[in-house]
């Protein structure tokens, strides 16, 4: 499992962990309202798992499972899926603010991310290029 | 293909056809007079994608060890219980409290909350130390 992956994974897990907390909560003052400040996470719950936990698994798991380009660079250039990991995380971090105005510029991470991201690993959805490397 | 998964796999399928047919149906005149939108939601995003995720991990990913290759077996299975228990007196209970608010609705609401976020713990808790260079 590459390190980035690791990074991806762990992360996704802690973004798991605290939205299904936010969620459980949300939920507990649905059954029987005791705190309606509680629905204010309503957000923070959307993005931590949406984003935060099922997109970022997936991401994790396909820089890792993707097949590979050659012996020399398996995951070709590297650097493109960990910006993408960055700004994934900032953007996250910046739509968790509201009263700051920060949900837009936070969405405009998240999408940047994810094109760094697709960028960085399109060239290896092409299998053809793996058959080609091991034909020489 | 370990037990745990085999159930996590067929109850997602489940989840997946129930979503679709809960998609369906909100969109009648019944079905708006009971506000299904949120548990139609959590029947895709939990019990259809979660479940599958979680099932899907606890096979492939790397060892946890020699003698617990997939973590502890405790884990796998209390994520699977609490996680589909939770997510069926969510889809009853949900419903039933917007049109008919009770005591009993709202623990069982409760309790469903605590089983999701314990099905999260222990989804945890088995992969946490299984993400490991080799």
């Amino acid at each position: 499992m590459p390190r980035l992956t690791q990074y991806f994974l762990r992360a996704s897990l802690i973004y798991l962990l605290l939205g299904f907390t936010f969620g459980s909560l949300i939920l507990t003052q649905k059954g029987i309202p005791f705190a309606p400040f509680l629905w204010a996470l309503l957000p923070l719950h959307v993005e931590s798992v949406l984003i935060g936990w099922m997109t970022q698994f997936a991401m994790g798991v396909a820089f890792w499972i993707l097949p590979r380009l050659g012996p020399t660079r398996p995951r070709g250039n590297e650097t493109w899926s960990w910006i993408a990991f960055f700004t994934l995380n900032l953007g996250i971090w910046l739509s968790w603010i509201p009263s700051w105005n920060m949900v837009l510029p936070g969405r405009f991470l998240e999408l940047f991310a994810l094109l760094l991201f697709v960028w960085g690993n399109w060239p290896r959805l092409y299998p053809a290029l793996w058959t080609v490397d091991r034909r020489r | 293909m370990p037990q745990p998964t085999r159930w996590f796999v067929k109850a997602s399928l489940l989840y997946l056809l129930l979503g679709l047919i809960l998609g369906i149906f909100q969109n009648t005149g019944l079905g708006r007079s009971l506000n299904l939108f949120p548990t139609f939601l959590h029947v895709l995003t939990f019990g259809w994608l979660t479940q599958l995720i979680f099932g899907i991990a606890i096979w492939m990913f790397p060892a946890h060890s020699k003698e617990q290759p997939r973590g502890p077996v405790w884990t796998g299975w209390t994520a699977l219980i609490a996680l589909n228990v939770g997510v069926l007196l969510r889809l009853f209970f949900e419903p039933l409290q917007s049109i008919r608010p009770s005591p009993l609705g709202g623990w069982m609401l409760i309790f469903s909350a605590l089983l999701q976020w314990l099905a999260g713990v222990a989804f945890f808790v088995n992969i946490w130390p299984r993400i490991k260079g080799r």
